[in-house]
């Protein structure tokens, strides 16, 4: 286990895999969303009360989950980065925060689509809403710090930091906005994760474009993360055999 | 302990031979709570109603503003590198470097709020939850904007920046510090809440040191 541990973090190694993965990942991610985003926008029955306008669900749901499950695997990786000192580490890390953030961003963006016919505003300061602006505005804190950086390596330890101050803070800021929002307006009886009242033909291929969404979010990280080990390993001798064998085929990299 | 005593007497003797430091802040404070009856109208029953949240938020942006002068001169002269170099025991002096920048930045800001709370026609049952909130909730805001400060300080442009980062962690302070005035406004007990504030006080003071000497390093480093 500690052996797969630290080839992981030898970035030649995950430059390596990632590459072969990524066929396999493409295929399995196109399939997912292609089937799921089919049979749930054109096939699956409208709801009595929401009519067609539920499926934004279908994007919005697993958008919100990535997002914050993509802020808690930054935070993993400045950890094992402050810890360990392992630079693929800082590598994801990096990867994660706009990633995480346009999630995010998506993620309150078809949420106010959705509110409009539902709910008849673009907004509403709701428990989840605001906490999810809230995490919106972490990702660009540690995006805004690590670009205020000169230094490559100070920038990934400052960056660890704050991801770490704000993933301590992350359940707080969710209580104190939920208790919040109960004090001014009571609780949103309005809840998506309600899955007792819907029927399999709607959460199944919500499932299909949940794992889809996901497929799609580790290319997105993989490959940014992929750039980054090129840049910033550009000096060394197994880059070097790559780029010159994608410029002597005259392709792109493999 | 005299490694404590030893830092705030030079933390207190140089803000006090600087006053500017000091009250900058509190005119900022001053001068932003005024700004709200001129913008938003002199009604007193809205005044009232909004009168909790304008002191917090105001309270909260001049704890960050002050927080400049924390680290800066010492990072510019290069005392900050011999304070991490020395051998005694680092957290402390941490925790006195800021208790002493609240004792100076935080601590006239809760006496003061009442004032400009009554101006805001606050109702007198709030204004013991305000000042027991802001006595509470202030130092949390100064140890977390000292986080925020040791990230930035060896950076030129970090004015814009330390408000993007700290500004997303204070807003648990702020919910729970209006939180509490309302609640007493309702008659609601306010014991619970000031309780919470308290148990984020502790976990800061425990937890936030740590982060600023990490952050001081790299930043020292740079």
């Amino acid at each position: 286990m500690w052996q797969w541990f630290f080839k992981l973090s030898s970035p030649k190694w995950f430059y390596t895999i990632s590459g072969q993965l990524m066929p396999w990942l493409a295929t399995l991610t196109t399939l997912l969303l292609g089937v799921g985003l089919v049979w749930g926008l054109a096939f699956t029955p409208p709801d009595y009360q929401m009519g067609e306008n539920y499926r934004i669900a279908y994007i919005h749901v697993p958008s919100a989950a990535i997002a914050m499950g993509c802020y808690y695997m930054m935070a993993c990786m400045a950890a094992a980065f402050l810890i360990w000192r392992i630079k693929m580490a800082d590598m994801i890390a990096k990867a994660c925060a706009p990633v995480g953030m346009t999630f995010t961003a998506l993620a309150l963006f078809t949420g106010s689509v959705w509110g409009i016919p539902t709910w008849g505003t673009w907004w509403i300061w709701d428990a989840r809403l605001t906490s999810t602006l809230i995490m919106l505005f972490l990702f660009i804190g540690v995006m805004a710090l690590r670009s205020a950086y000169d230094s490559e390596a100070a920038g990934a330890k400052a960056t660890a930091v704050l991801t770490l101050v704000g993933v301590v803070n992350v359940p707080i800021i969710t209580y104190s906005v939920k208790w919040w929002n109960t004090l001014h307006q009571g609780a949103s009886s309005l809840s998506l994760s309600n899955t007792a009242a819907n029927p399999p033909q709607i959460w199944v291929p919500a499932f299909f474009v949940g794992f889809g969404l996901l497929g799609f979010y580790l290319i997105a990280i993989i490959l940014r993360t992929r750039n980054e080990i090129l840049m910033r390993e550009r000096r060394t001798e197994w880059v070097d055999e790559i780029l010159s064998a994608s410029k002597s085929k005259g392709q792109g990299l493999s | 302990m005299s490694i404590i005593k030893a830092t705030l007497r030079r933390e207190l003797l140089i803000a006090f031979r600087s006053p500017g430091d000091i009250i900058n802040p509190l005119m900022f404070f001053v001068i932003a709570v005024s700004l709200f009856p001129l913008g938003v109208g002199a009604d007193q029953a809205f005044l009232s109603e909004i009168a909790p949240g304008v002191v917090w938020v105001t309270a909260l942006l001049a704890v960050m503003l002050s927080m400049d002068s924390l680290f800066r001169a010492d990072y510019e002269d290069g005392s900050l590198e011999q304070l991490l170099l020395s051998p005694q025991p680092l957290y402390f002096i941490i925790l006195a470097k800021v208790s002493s920048h609240w004792l100076v930045s935080g601590l006239p800001l809760v006496i003061l709020a009442p004032v400009f709370a009554s101006m805001l026609a606050l109702p007198e049952g709030g204004m013991f939850p305000l000042v027991a909130g802001l006595l509470i909730g202030t130092p949390i805001l100064t140890l977390l904007g000292a986080v925020g400060m040791a990230l930035t300080v060896g950076l030129s442009r970090s004015g814009l920046l330390l408000s993007v980062l700290i500004l997303p962690l204070y807003i648990p302070v702020l919910v729970f510090g209006t939180g509490i005035v309302n609640s007493a406004l309702n008659s609601i007990d306010i014991s619970g809440l000031l309780a919470l504030l308290g148990a984020m006080l502790v976990l800061a003071l425990c937890l936030a040191p740590l982060a600023i000497i990490a952050a001081l390093r790299i930043s020292v480093s740079l």
